[in-house]
């Protein structure tokens, strides 16, 4: 049963690789900025902010995914809600005119989220009702979102023209940007959901042994459809932001982030299995993600590298998941 | 002295198939009864019948003076029999604590939202856990990482520290090394001081003979005989179990 100091050294090199990696790579953008141009990569205010936004644009997606992957699940259908509710949002907001004014932009905001509820209700009654696997019911309804999303919007992007919704994408509040603000919100109050209540260790249960939780008395299946319906909600938030930021709604705004949320989700230490995996590991995650992004782009490489780099560094966070379970899973 | 629980002509049917015939026991208070049988003899029927999983065909249960034939398996559990699988039911990635709590959680207020009072729910694991003789090296840690005696030690834990009066434990020996085995043994002796009733299904004579106050041996769905562990030996019980009845 007693590891000895090596074992369990290494056990917190592998919890903490996530921090390490982040850490490293920055090192290594730094240095590189320093020797072939002479001036500083990270600490400069518009690098910091651009990184910030594309990494609260993965979060929005990866929020709601971590809780789902927790619980021993997976949501694909997040990519097409954010596209489904930023179409909504861009059409209410066209239907009243840029005369609206806030009110129109509030509703547009409502009516855009109840569109991302509609799609985790049928994701969770799928899931928890009719016992369909996450990961063929949410391909489902991501084909769903993604052709009512095109159908609704013509087949075209949608574009608006409101100071309001530009104020929501694009805004500045005490020098951080809105869609990061959102962002931190969000995870604040998931971190919450996660590590400190009820709802947040049976979401652990579930994933580790669903039997656990049903014979300690839960509604499983009640479980399972608020968390399709957190994670819609988180994608359909993305889906705001975006139609925000670039005053168009388009069906497939969350369609590249997909790949860069379920990647942040693994990067933070969550586990195929479920029963794994953090808020903070999530923001980690994100936030590797986002600083290769703009790294790349800053070092002149052409932009399609990183999803070369993305992929690998996912398949890097799944070897350190196994030898983490190796080396915890022989204890006994 | 009335039994704690008392089985009465248990019958149960399944379609042209009797599982089990004719099956009446009594359990008393801090005695271990050993449901002992080899496979196919009905042991797990009789006792899905007395946990409420399977409604008898014919026969009743009862407990504590409370007739509990029909009753859902919830308000069975509630009224103090808890059943213990071979899979624990325990969520690996958790402390005792949080596994002793599950879905009982404790929280305290802090700014009037609920925050799990997770030392709380620890301190008790470790008093719950020390009182049946196990002691945990470390809380914190999820229970995966223990030994196999101490994942049961935390399933009966759970069991009692919700107040059972009668704990039904099917095969929790099976998986185990034999260090294990024994530390199974030891929890099964500490319950029986604390008062709790137990059923426990074997087809391990050792484990039989170690553990059990009575023998109820059964074999083709009917009770083939039923001795003390003093007054019988491995061959007439395995000769029982055959169903070469005396």
């Amino acid at each position: 049963m007693l590891e000895n100091n090596g074992t369990s050294f290494l056990k917190s090199l592998l919890n903490a690789w996530s921090w390490l990696f982040l850490i490293l790579i920055l090192g290594f953008f730094e240095l590189y900025a320093q020797l072939e141009t002479g001036g500083t990569f990270l600490f400069r205010l518009y690098t910091l902010q651009s990184i910030a936004v594309a990494a609260s644009q993965i979060l929005l997606l990866a929020l709601g995914l971590t809780l789902v992957i927790v619980a021993g699940h997976i949501d694909l259908s997040i990519a097409f809600t954010t596209g489904f509710s930023a179409v909504v949002m861009a059409l209410v907001i066209r239907f009243f005119g840029p005369e609206g004014g806030w009110l129109t932009v509030i509703l547009a905001l409502g009516v855009g989220l109840l569109a991302a509820i509609v799609v985790g209700l049928i994701n969770g009654w799928l899931v928890a009702f009719i016992s369909v696997p996450s990961f063929i019911g949410t391909l489902g309804t991501y084909g769903i979102a993604r052709g009512v999303a095109l159908i609704v919007a013509g087949g075209a992007t949608v574009s608006i023209r409101s100071d309001e919704a530009r104020e929501i994408g694009n805004g500045i509040i005490l020098g951080f940007p809105v869609p990061v603000l959102v962002a931190a919100v969000v995870a604040i109050v998931f971190s919450y959901l996660l590590t400190h209540t009820k709802f947040g260790v049976h979401t652990y249960a579930l994933g580790a042994n669903r039997a656990s939780v049903e014979r300690a008395g839960v509604d499983v299946k009640k479980h399972l459809v608020i968390l399709f319906v957190l994670s819609a909600l988180t994608a359909g938030i993305g889906g705001l932001i975006y139609t925000g930021r670039f005053s168009a709604g388009a069906a497939n705004a969350g369609e590249p982030i997909l790949l860069y949320a379920v990647a942040a989700v693994f990067i933070g230490g969550a586990s195929l299995t479920g029963g794994q995996g953090t808020v903070v590991g999530t923001v980690i995650g994100a936030i590797i993600i986002a600083v290769i992004q703009f790294g790349l782009v800053f070092s002149g490489l052409p932009p399609y590298w990183q999803f070369v780099a993305v992929g690998l560094v996912i398949i890097v966070a799944v070897i350190v998941d196994q030898s983490r379970d190796r080396l915890t899973g022989v204890s006994s | 002295m009335t039994a704690l629980l008392s089985a009465k002509g248990l019958k149960k049917r399944f379609g042209g198939n009797e599982a089990v015939k004719d099956v009446s026991f009594d359990v008393n208070e801090g005695e271990c009864v050993v449901l002992a049988g080899d496979n196919g003899a009905g042991k797990s029927t009789v006792i899905k019948m007395i946990s409420g999983v399977y409604t008898p065909t014919e026969g009743e249960v009862h407990f504590d003076g409370v007739r509990l034939t029909g009753k859902s398996a919830e308000a069975i559990r509630t009224a103090g029999i808890e059943t213990i699988y071979q899979d624990l039911a325990l969520a690996d990635n958790l402390d005792p604590g949080l596994n002793l709590y599950l879905g009982r959680e404790k929280t305290r207020r802090i700014l009037g939202l609920p925050f799990l009072a997770r030392d709380e729910m620890r301190r008790d694991a470790v008093d719950v856990l020390q009182s049946l003789g196990i002691v945990v090296p470390d809380p914190t840690a999820p229970v995966r990482e223990m030994s196999g005696g101490q994942r049961q030690a935390i399933a009966i834990a759970r069991a009692i520290h919700w107040q059972a009066k009668l704990v039904i434990m099917d095969e929790p020996t099976a998986a185990l090394g034999v260090p294990e085995q024994r530390e199974v043994m030891a929890l099964i002796e500490r319950l029986k001081l604390k008062g709790v009733g137990i059923i426990l299904i074997s087809h391990n004579l050792p484990d039989i003979f170690a553990a059990a106050d009575r023998i109820i041996v059964l074999a083709r769905g009917v009770v083939a005989g039923e001795r003390r562990p003093s007054e019988t030996n491995d061959e007439e019980i395995v000769r029982m179990m055959m169903g070469a009845t005396l």
